[in-house]
């Protein structure tokens, strides 16, 4: 099965796993930083739309220990990830792979839809004759937007009175440390479908990891001979 | 919900602080609280204020907030170290030295005759929330011209009547025209609670930095920790960035 697997670019598997990492350990550590302060919204004027007040994290899903520690965790790795992703960025963009990956057109949706309905009634949808399908596309783009934006809420946080002009885009303080919670949320929901879906399709596993990437993916051109090989199956 | 009173807030503190002391006892190396500013977290910490270095500018201040954002009353936590509600010593005096050419000791009269600042700014904690009060006190620039603080003094040291409680600043932050020496709040003398009889208060800084029942201000020529930081809590803190020592 490996050698029928055209697998991702080295430079991808590796910021994939590696941002993959650091996400996880922000979010532990944002967890533990959270139980100091449980809420959302300013001292005695906590926002009444939050259903999770006093809510804290189980203690394994945390790591540092304590405040202090948990933001030493944090801010230590903000950065790599910082790089991680503008390598990873820089590189969608000059290998014009981006094409492949944002979500745009009309055609997306209408092949999202039609991806959906099918996983829905528990088929397993055919392999998309460009690389990602619909849906894929939809995933993949909302949460690499949602990255983004955690990590800008994130700097807005952590200098709230030098980068206001980044808070701004967030009502300010206490609407950055908002958006960065339920980001955090939504990604975590993010990652539990993403685990579901290669556990469907653990080809995607292979080509993330072992798998050697033969073609060199400049355009889309370059992914018709992965097509072939897939109706060869 | 809230835990806005003065002893919920000040058992988080001790339940934070105990967590903290759990996993020294665990050994781990990430929390390691007889060095907590060593090792790869003692790196990083430095190339946060590297970062910082790279935003600052003496001249920028912190936003106003406009009176709507003051917190309800009661809402501003209150937070102290020692047991009971730190009241200040009989003959209270303010004392500046150190570094400086003419040491000095102000009572709570004299401070209240120097030029007055006003400045109603957020406030934020390092366990996350943040609140808003007007303050009211003399600028520390000032008092350090008034007592000729040595340029060479690139740190300055506040220290308390509550407990041991203390902390020490870069030069810069001290000087910045929103850090103050504040005895009265939302337009009232300071109540015990709040650090009666003067406080430091700065906006430029987590509010750990902002040491209350101020007794004493040295000017150093290096860093000395404090109560927080030797716990394991950055040195530098800013919420605008400055200068490290």
């Amino acid at each position: 099965m490996l050698s029928e697997v055209e697998g991702q670019p080295s430079i991808i598997k590796v910021t994939h796993w590696f941002g993959a990492a650091m996400l996880v350990g922000l979010a532990l550590s944002g967890l533990q930083i959270d139980v100091a302060y449980p809420h959302l919204g300013p001292r005695g004027q906590t926002y009444w739309w939050w259903p999770q007040h006093g809510w804290i994290a189980p203690e394994n899903l945390r790591i540092g220990g304590w405040l202090g520690g948990a933001r030493a965790w944090h801010f230590a790795l903000m950065w790599p990830l910082c790089v991680c992703g503008l390598v990873y960025f820089v590189y969608l963009s000059r290998s014009g792979r981006w094409r492949r990956l944002v979500f745009i057109s009309r055609d997306d949706v209408v092949d999202a839809v039609s991806t959906l309905k099918t996983y829905v009634s528990f088929k397993t949808p055919p392999h998309a004759p460009h690389g990602y399908n619909g849906l894929q596309k939809a995933a993949y783009s909302t949460a690499l937007f949602m990255i983004i934006v955690e990590v800008l809420s994130g700097l807005a946080m952590w200098k709230p009175v030098q980068l206001w002009w980044i808070a701004m885009l967030f009502g300010g303080y206490e609407g950055a440390r908002a958006v960065h919670l339920i980001l955090l949320l939504l990604l975590t929901s993010f990652v539990v479908a993403h685990v579901l879906m290669v556990s469907i399709h653990p080809k995607s596993l292979l080509a993330m990891t072992v798998a050697l990437n033969k073609s060199r993916p400049i355009s889309t051109k370059n992914t018709q001979p992965i097509t072939e090989q897939n109706h060869a199956e | 919900m809230r835990n806005n009173d003065r002893q919920g807030g000040d058992r988080l503190h001790r339940r934070t602080l105990l967590m903290g002391l759990g996993s020294v006892a665990l050994g781990s190396s990430a929390c390691d609280r007889k060095h907590p500013h060593d090792g790869v977290f003692g790196i990083t910490e430095r190339l946060n204020q590297s970062v910082q270095r790279g935003l600052f500018s003496p001249g920028r201040v912190a936003r106003e907030e406009p009176v709507e954002a003051v917190s309800p009353k009661g809402a501003f936590p209150s937070y102290f170290h020692a047991d009971e509600l730190p009241i200040a010593p009989e003959g209270w005096v303010l004392r500046i030295g150190g570094m400086v050419k003419r040491p000095l000791e102000l009572t709570l009269d004299d401070l209240m005759k120097l030029t007055r600042t006003d400045m109603r700014v957020r406030h934020y904690c390092v366990e996350g929330w943040s609140a808003v009060a007007s303050w009211h006190g003399v600028k520390l620039r000032d008092l350090a011209q008034l007592v000729g603080a040595d340029e060479n003094a690139k740190c300055v040291e506040f220290r308390s009547f509550d407990d041991g409680y203390y902390s020490s600043w870069d030069r810069e932050s001290a000087d910045h025209p929103q850090t103050l020496v504040a005895y009265a709040m939302n337009g009232e003398r300071l109540t015990a609670e709040h650090g009666a009889p003067a406080r430091l208060y700065g906006s430029v800084k987590l509010g750990y930095k902002g040491v209350k029942y101020l007794l004493e201000i040295l000017y150093t020529p290096e860093p000395s920790g404090g109560f927080w930081e030797n716990l394991g809590y950055e040195w530098y803190a800013g919420v605008l960035p400055s200068l490290r020592c």
